[in-house]
This record gives C-alpha cells, structure tokens and sequence, in this order.
C-alpha cells in the first residue's frame, strides 16, 4: 500500500463501484480495466502486480470471479474496504435483476418477452462456447503444457457428457495432475 | 425436483460455488440441471439468457432469479449468500498467503491443471446446452447463424461484450419475434 486511505476515501470508493454496477454487463470483470485506471493510476492505492494478482487469485480460486473485488477492496482499506467494494460493487446490479427478473416471470408468455429468452438463446450458447475458447487459449498456445492439459480438458467434457459424476473430482484429478507435474 | 427450504438454497449455492473453480455457470449446470433436476435444460437457458445481459456477474444475477422464483426475497437472498459467503471468506484468505505460495512449482501446476478442466468445464455445458435449441421456433438455421456470429465476435475478433450483446441481442430478438408471431398464427 503505497498511500494511506482515510474514511472519505472509502466512502469515495463505495460511489465509484456503485456507478460502475451499472456498467458491469458480461460481468464485473468487464469494469475492471476502469477499476484499474482509478485504483492505480488515479490513486496510486495499488500497485499494477496486486492488481492483476487480484484478478489471477479470484479466477483460481472456487466461487464467481467477482471475488476479485473484496480483494481489491481489502488490499486497499481492509475487510471493511472489502465489504464497501463489494457491497458497491454489486447493490444496484442486484436490485435490478431482481426487479427485470419478476417482471419478465409475470410476462412470461408475451411474445415480446418470449422473443428475449429465444433470440438470446443461442447467443448465449456461442458466448459459452467462446468463453471456453478463451479460457483454454494460454495451454493451447503453450509448447511445454498443451498435450496434458489437451487431454485433461478432453477427458472433462467425455466425463461430463456420459455420467452424472460430480464435477468436483475432475477439479482434483487435474489439481493432482498438475501437482505432479502431468500437464 | 424443488429446493425444500431457503437453507436447502444457501447450502447447494455454496456447494456450487466452491466447486467453482474458474466459472460457476458451469458447476450451475451440472447441479441444477443433470444432478437435482430443480431446472430442466431449457429454463436454465432462459435465466442464464436474461441474467447474463444484465449488468452484474452473471452467476450473481443466477442465483438472485432462481432464488427468488422459489421462496420470493429471501429465497433470493439465500441462493446469493450460499453463493458468495464461503468464497469470499476463502479468497480473503488466500488473498494474505498468496504471495509465499503462488511461485512453488507444484501450485503453479495445479492451478494448470484446475483451469485445463474449467476450460472443459465450459465446452461440454456448450454441448449439453445445444440440445435445448431444438425446440427454439427460430429453427436450426437461424440459431446455428446467431451462436456462430456471437462465438466469432468474442472468441475470434475479441469485441467488447456489451457491444455484441446489444447488436446480435436486438437482431435475435427481432427475429424470434417474427418467428414466435409465424408459430402462433399457424396455430
């Protein structure tokens, strides 16, 4: 921590993640660049290594990738700075999907609203499948790690695809894989 | 299948979120859809859809509709607490002993090993979920031509998100529309 925060800071901080719920469509890490630019370069509350440190530990670690919010907040002010950006981060996003949420549910089979779940269906699959492109690219690309880490992802969709097996041991069969220097 | 209780809720949220390691959406799937049978195929689609073209992380939008279909605000404040509370305590955590760790050979590893089957993870629920598309009144065609634009513009020329959404999310609509408005005049 390079500059010491004060409570005003925190309260400043709170707004800006407020604003920027608003803005996070595909997920909070959609915002994150413009978190950058005011954590770092604007503040100088973080440096550029904890901040993609942040980001790198949130996606590694279980549980949704916004996670990498409380710990900006917490490397900046604390587990108080955690819980204001992540409060701020997600109050005014929730309050509106729970709001379009039960008005879609009562238009249920309105054709306007029956189109939005339609037409978006397969939008959603091609993202899916582009999130999955995206995500194994880095071992695709890799000379050393790409045969392991091809048949990992492999054996994965073959498991998934023939049996109802939780997909918490495929997580460890590839934690254990890795460990021992397989993929 | 129906959860029983708000505490049935917080519980299978939490157990889906730390499986998820690199994407829940996934783990989401897998749970709800093949394993409790609390949604089928195509109503995880619907949500999914909507919660992903709102602003938000998706999974939080998720969890927030599902909960809230079932036992209204509090079911939906149950189904997000599951979904965060644990994790968050664990990523604090790792958060203060990241650095010691993240430079021994065999972390660096397993944590290639985890995102080698996160990656997979997200192909196989692509392939679960095209099954869902067959009852779609837009047809093979039509659905076969948005998936792949969608997939090119993200996966292929990398454009912000909020742009392809709002481009092809209009175009899908109008076309579903259209062909919704077809369907039931036929009938």
């Amino acid at each position: 921590m390079s500059v010491a925060v004060v409570p005003v800071d925190l309260l400043e901080l709170f707004l800006r993640f407020l604003a920027l719920s608003m803005l996070s469509i595909g997920g909070a890490v959609s915002v994150a660049p413009e978190m950058h630019r005011y954590l770092v370069e604007q503040r100088s509350w973080l440096t550029d290594s904890q901040f993609t440190g942040s980001i790198a530990l949130a996606q590694a670690a279980p549980g949704p990738n916004v996670l990498f919010v409380p710990i900006l907040g917490y490397q900046v002010g604390g587990l108080v700075g955690a819980v204001v950006a992540m409060v701020g981060i997600l109050l005014p996003s929730t309050a509106l999907s729970l709001w379009a949420g039960r008005w879609g549910a009562k238009r249920r089979d309105a054709p306007a609203v029956k189109a939005f779940t339609t037409g978006l269906a397969p939008i959603s699959i091609g993202l899916i499948a582009a999130t999955a492109w995206v995500l194994s690219l880095p071992f695709v690309k890799d000379p050393e790690h790409w045969p392991g880490a091809l048949a990992l992802m492999a054996l994965t969709v073959a498991v998934l695809l023939r049996t109802r097996i939780s997909p918490i041991w495929l997580i460890l069969v590839g934690a254990l894989a890795g460990g021992f220097g397989f993929v | 299948m129906m959860p029983r209780s708000r505490r049935d809720l917080f519980l299978t949220f939490s157990w889906l979120a730390m499986q998820g390691f690199g994407g829940v959406l996934a783990i989401a799937q897998r749970e709800l859809v093949d394993r409790k049978r609390w949604l089928t195929r195509e109503e995880y689609l619907d949500i999914y859809s909507v919660a992903q073209i709102l602003p938000g992380p998706n999974v939080v939008n998720f969890s927030l509709m599902f909960g809230d279909r079932h036992f209204g605000l509090s079911g939906a404040l149950a189904s997000l607490g599951g979904m965060l509370f644990l994790p968050m305590l664990l990523v604090l955590g790792l958060a203060a002993i990241y650095n010691q760790f993240s430079v021994i050979p065999e972390v660096a590893g397993a944590m290639r090993g985890m995102g080698a089957v996160a990656a997979g993870l997200m192909l196989a629920m692509a392939a679960k979920l095209l099954a869902a598309l067959r009852r779609n009144p837009m047809g093979p065609w039509l659905c076969g031509a948005l998936m792949l634009a969608s997939f090119i513009a993200i996966a292929v020329l990398r454009l912000p998100l909020v742009w392809v959404v709002l481009a092809l999310g209009t175009s899908g609509w109008c076309a579903a529309r259209w062909c919704i408005g077809r369907e039931r005049a036929k009938s």
